[in-house]
């Protein structure tokens, strides 16, 4: 659905690496563009009219984010560069601060790496140690094998609230309870999720969400940091320097701004806030559960052809996403991807970022196909079609 | 035989794939795109300035694994420097520079596929890995 708002589906294209980034509306495009073309000032400077717009904007895009994942207060909203840089000041400015030796971080082996490597680097730093939820055969998290993982050194539990390989949601909402009944944090990295479905942060009471703009029609670069007010205020900023300072005299006198500016140093990236803002506004007005529904009614259309095709491997028949990995036997996925691109169709081959899985799944490698509303079913039958001729696909690889 | 078969014997049945284990006299380097995820390991043993034997392993695209497969083929039994103008031969095709076709042999097979989109990282990088390996060599 909406395809006329997309600049890039004006061409032949099927894009179905959704999971990677989406296409942009022109709303989007046209809000970015109208940022640089009629107040491209500075953020924070009151002075003039066109500063003051851009301060204006930039509050206002904030407040969009506030209440579309229903924060408390528009100071728990960050803004930052992505999904990654949130769950890195998540893990050094928040835990890197208080962790002890033998404290014990729960992820699983199907993280995106940006919800490994920071809390790797937490373990080498401080003495830390990482450990992982089994999942069940399906690959999924159960809250029953959360609480088997829990021990006395529990002190986080990080994860993404939908993966990014198998497309599975995590219990984030009986995690959270559970957990905090435990004196125990619950991060939630939310790049595979939030621009699927209705977030709440204060129904799920997560402690911390991150977020990324460009994977729900958003600009490049922009993403955010949802921190409950009380912990934000813990966190010690990753980035020093300018906007974010109140005075400084010596080393040992520097007085710094308040929430959230204080986590937002330098020149924010104010074109992709205001960018994410009008993304949100366009989301929105289609609806959030309108845009799930959809999608899951695409990614049952596409399995159940799918699943007739003898030489596909599926590694995630049943998933509440609409990602599906799978291989096509005896071909490297690389090589499928490439045959795919031959007709416009755009899909991901490798591992995905989630490096560790490969000892869950037994899979080193695989095709991902990651839908949106945009796509239709057209799409799909144009993809099937290709796929159902393994001769063909071994002829088009070259 | 057609660019495409050649390729695909290459890719389906090489010869120079690992398939015994190799002592400490072959050295070996890991050649990796950052653009997708081919990966390749190339195992090689000089003795007395010439490529005596050759072999490779990994996960990789036809044409990345068929590339590898052609280059240690015109490798082995060749001295570091025929085996540095073979490589240099080969950058010049890529790059659109003046080449000399008959001594490339089956490497003249990737002559219209790089100028594919990604195809020509593909088919370079076993030769970059070698490189490497020449680099400290020579």
């Amino acid at each position: 659905m909406n395809i006329e708002d997309f600049p890039m589906l004006k061409e032949d294209l099927i894009y179905l690496d959704n999971g990677a980034t989406t296409l942009k509306p022109q709303c989007v495009i046209d809000k970015v563009t109208e940022y640089y073309t009629k107040y491209s000032a500075n953020a924070h400077r009151g002075d003039y009219d066109i500063s003051f717009k851009v301060d204006q904007e930039y509050e206002k895009a904030r407040e969009i984010v506030r209440n579309f994942i229903h924060a408390k207060y528009k100071e728990e909203v960050v803004f930052t560069s992505g999904t990654t840089e949130s769950l890195n000041m998540i893990a050094n400015g928040f835990f890197g601060k208080f962790l002890e030796p033998n404290d014990e971080i729960l992820i699983t082996q199907s993280e995106h790496a940006s919800n490994v490597l920071p809390w790797f680097r937490l373990s080498r730093k401080l003495g830390v140690v990482v450990k992982y939820i089994p999942l069940d055969e399906h690959h999924y998290v159960t809250l029953e094998n959360v609480k088997k993982s829990i021990t006395p050194n529990t002190k986080v539990i990080s994860l993404a609230s939908i993966t990014n390989v198998i497309g599975d949601e995590r219990p984030i909402k009986e995690i959270c309870e559970f957990a905090h009944e435990n004196n125990i944090f619950v991060v939630m990295d939310g790049a595979q999720s939030v621009p699927h479905r209705k977030t709440d942060v204060q129904d799920l009471d997560v402690d911390f969400l991150a977020f990324s703009g460009h994977k729900m029609c958003g600009p490049t670069g922009i993403g955010i940091l949802y921190g409950k007010k009380e912990l934000l205020e813990e966190m010690e900023p990753q980035n020093l320097g300018g906007g974010m300072n109140e005075s400084f005299d010596s080393p040992n006198e520097v007085y710094l701004k308040d929430l959230p500016t204080r986590l937002e140093a330098g020149t924010p990236n104010i074109a992709g806030a205001i960018g994410l803002g009008e993304a949100i506004k366009y989301l929105e007005s289609i609806g959030m559960e309108k845009i799930e529904d959809y999608e899951k009614n695409l990614r049952a259309y596409a399995i159940n052809k799918l699943i007739l095709i003898p030489h596909l491997d599926i590694l995630n028949i049943e998933s509440d996403s609409g990602i599906i990995s799978f291989n096509v036997t005896d071909v490297f996925s690389q090589d499928v991807a490439y045959y795919l691109n031959k007709y416009k169709i755009c899909v991901r081959a490798g591992n995905h970022c989630a490096k560790i899985l490969k000892k869950e799944t037994g899979v080193q490698n695989s095709l991902r196909v990651s839908l949106y509303f945009y796509n239709t079913e057209n799409d799909i039958d144009n993809l099937v079609e290709l796929l159902s001729n393994k001769e063909k696909i071994v002829e088009g690889i070259l | 035989m057609e660019s495409r078969e050649v390729i695909m014997k290459h890719y389906t049945s090489s010869p120079y794939k690992k398939n015994k284990n190799l002592d400490e006299s072959y050295q070996k380097v890991t050649t990796k795109s950052d653009s997708c995820i081919d990966r390749l390991d190339i195992f090689i043993k000089i003795e007395e300035d010439k490529i005596v034997d050759a072999y490779f392993e990994g996960e990789a695209c036809a044409i990345a694994t068929s590339s590898c497969s052609i280059l240690l083929e015109n490798c082995k039994n060749k001295s570091l420097n025929e085996v540095k103008q073979f490589i240099e031969n080969f950058e010049n095709m890529i790059n659109n520079y003046p080449y000399n076709e008959e001594e490339l042999h089956e490497a003249v097979v990737f002559k219209e596929i790089i100028k594919q989109g990604n195809r020509k990282t593909c088919a370079y990088l076993p030769y970059s890995g070698l490189k490497q390996i020449l680099d400290k060599s020579l």
